[in-house]
């Protein structure tokens, strides 16, 4: 897993039918000192986090899938976790 | 998964029996800032994306899923219209809907 910041959310109506219903959000991954580390990825969210948030991120088709619920889900990326503001030691 | 723009298509008459059929599309990986990353790919559509649109599309072996039952040999397909997306960090607002189909005068 991957610790990113959430920075954005996307809209779409027209999508793959296994993704019906599930919140897209733009997760900018991070290093130690909170600086942005490659590029964003678009993942779904499984746990109701937020734009600004700093999330636990799991760039892994069959850990997203799961996060989603879904078995055979064409994602490759999920929001597993939103780490406590005095979480990180 | 990845934001893109759709670029142009590909028309390949030899190819493996699962793409027969398939659609291909050029597609330019795109930042939050719609500023491009990378180099163009080659993505098979899975939701009926046409050219100068904003998608997202999944790589890897999760690429085929969409198409199952069929076999379909990708690493890597569009799998989402994007209507509108909004940052943090960019300025917020529907996407530009510039259609820039060629013509044969192109």
């Amino acid at each position: 897993m991957r610790l990113a910041r959430v920075i954005g959310s996307v809209v779409a109506t027209r999508k793959h039918q296994k993704l019906d219903g599930a919140k897209l959000l733009l997760a900018q991954p991070i290093d130690r000192d909170g600086q942005p580390q490659g590029g964003a990825q678009l993942a779904v969210d499984a746990v109701g986090a937020g734009v600004g948030e700093l999330v636990l991120l799991v760039l892994e088709g069959r850990a997203a899938g799961a996060a989603l619920g879904r078995r055979a889900a064409p994602v490759d990326a999920a929001i597993v976790g939103i780490v406590d503001p005095t979480g990180l030691g | 998964m990845q934001l893109a723009r759709v670029i142009g298509n590909v028309v390949a008459t030899i190819k493996d029996p699962g793409l027969a059929a398939r659609t291909l599309l050029v597609l330019q990986p795109l930042s939050p800032a719609r500023e491009a990353v990378g180099q163009p790919i080659v993505a098979v559509d899975a939701v009926g994306a046409g050219v100068g649109e904003e998608v997202f599309l999944v790589r890897g072996r999760e690429a085929s899923l969409p198409f199952l039952p069929d076999q379909v040999p990708t690493d890597a397909s569009v799998i989402g219209i994007c209507d509108q997306w909004t940052t943090d960090s960019v300025p917020a607002g529907p996407a530009p809907r510039s259609r820039r189909r060629r013509t044969t005068n192109d």
